[in-house]
């Protein structure tokens, strides 16, 4: 049976990473990147897109709306 | 307290129902962010989905006694607020559901063909140049400009697409609970996740290939 070719690796990245492939699919895939520079290449910079989005930073709440919450919060508890 | 999540719900709804501020804060503290992105993709503007993200909360806040714990509580309070931003939308001519009827722009390779060899060449299928190289994790996580570059990409993104990467990994949500919020099956919200992604990452690959341009460019001067 011959392995899979990169066109068809660079669409299993997410599927992979997700851990849905079954386990046959999962040791093809590993085949060939442990074979392919390109697709091991192109997994890795899946990742460090993945973490990279996982960095962005975060809008608060202004403080008056965060206040006004608290307030709300505060009276429909007491 | 650390990280809300589905885990330890019941003790995180009994400190709130307690009336427990410091609680009640860090979820606006952690959830804003992930809800305002979200009510965002629904209306036409930052200050409407910012009213969106107000009114959810209220409505969380009113309805808290009667959350029953069929969904974790951030998964029942995501959906109070896409229920609030697709009224708001409506009225403001911008709905569009999260069908599921899949998309033109949900199919077909997320790497230009061009970038494999075709059938008469030596290795059909297989990459005709290695995609380049990138700065090292270390230093590209550094780069001042990835952020900027990140937003960019999603703001290009389909709407569906920009949707599932944000709570996936832009908040960091499981696919589980990216499902359930979005009331889509598993393999739909796969496909939304791959596609986004890889079009972040061609985004990231054409930006670092124009800086090492650059920086090559002043090299050889």
């Amino acid at each position: 049976m011959s392995g899979l070719h990169c066109d068809q690796v660079v669409e299993l990245v997410t599927a992979y990473l997700e851990g849905s492939l079954s386990r046959a699919e999962r040791a093809r895939v590993l085949d060939h990147l442990a074979a392919c520079d390109g697709c091991e290449s192109y997994f890795a910079q899946h990742r460090l897109t993945i973490e990279a989005l996982s960095r962005l930073p975060r809008a608060s709440l202004a403080a008056r709306d965060r206040d006004a919450l608290l307030e709300a919060f505060r009276a429909a508890r007491r | 307290m650390g990280q809300l999540s589905a885990n330890g719900d019941a003790e995180l709804v009994a400190r709130l129902r307690a009336g427990d501020e410091a609680a009640f804060g860090l979820l606006l503290d952690q959830w804003s962010d992930g809800m305002h992105r979200l009510a965002r993709d629904f209306v036409s503007t930052h200050e409407s989905a910012a009213e969106v993200v107000q009114e959810t909360w209220l409505a969380v806040i009113r309805g808290l006694d009667g959350f029953a714990g069929r969904s974790s509580l951030r998964t029942w309070v995501y959906r109070i607020l896409i229920n609030i931003a697709k009224r708001r939308g409506s009225t403001e001519h911008r709905t569009l559901p999260m069908s599921s009827v899949p998309a033109a722009e949900d199919s077909g390779p997320t790497v230009d063909p061009a970038r494999f060899q075709g059938p008469g060449e030596p290795y059909p299928q297989h990459w005709r140049a290695f995609p380049e190289p990138w700065p090292s994790p270390e230093r590209a996580l550094l780069d001042g400009e990835l952020g900027a570059q990140i937003i960019a990409a999603l703001q290009q993104l389909p709407r569906r697409q920009r949707i599932v990467i944000n709570l996936r990994d832009v908040q960091g949500y499981g696919a589980e609970e990216v499902c359930s919020i979005l009331e889509i099956s598993a393999a739909n919200q796969r496909v939304l996740l791959h596609r986004a992604r890889a079009s972040v990452r061609g985004r990231l690959a054409r930006y670092f290939e124009g800086t090492a341009d650059q920086r090559g460019a002043e090299v050889s001067q």
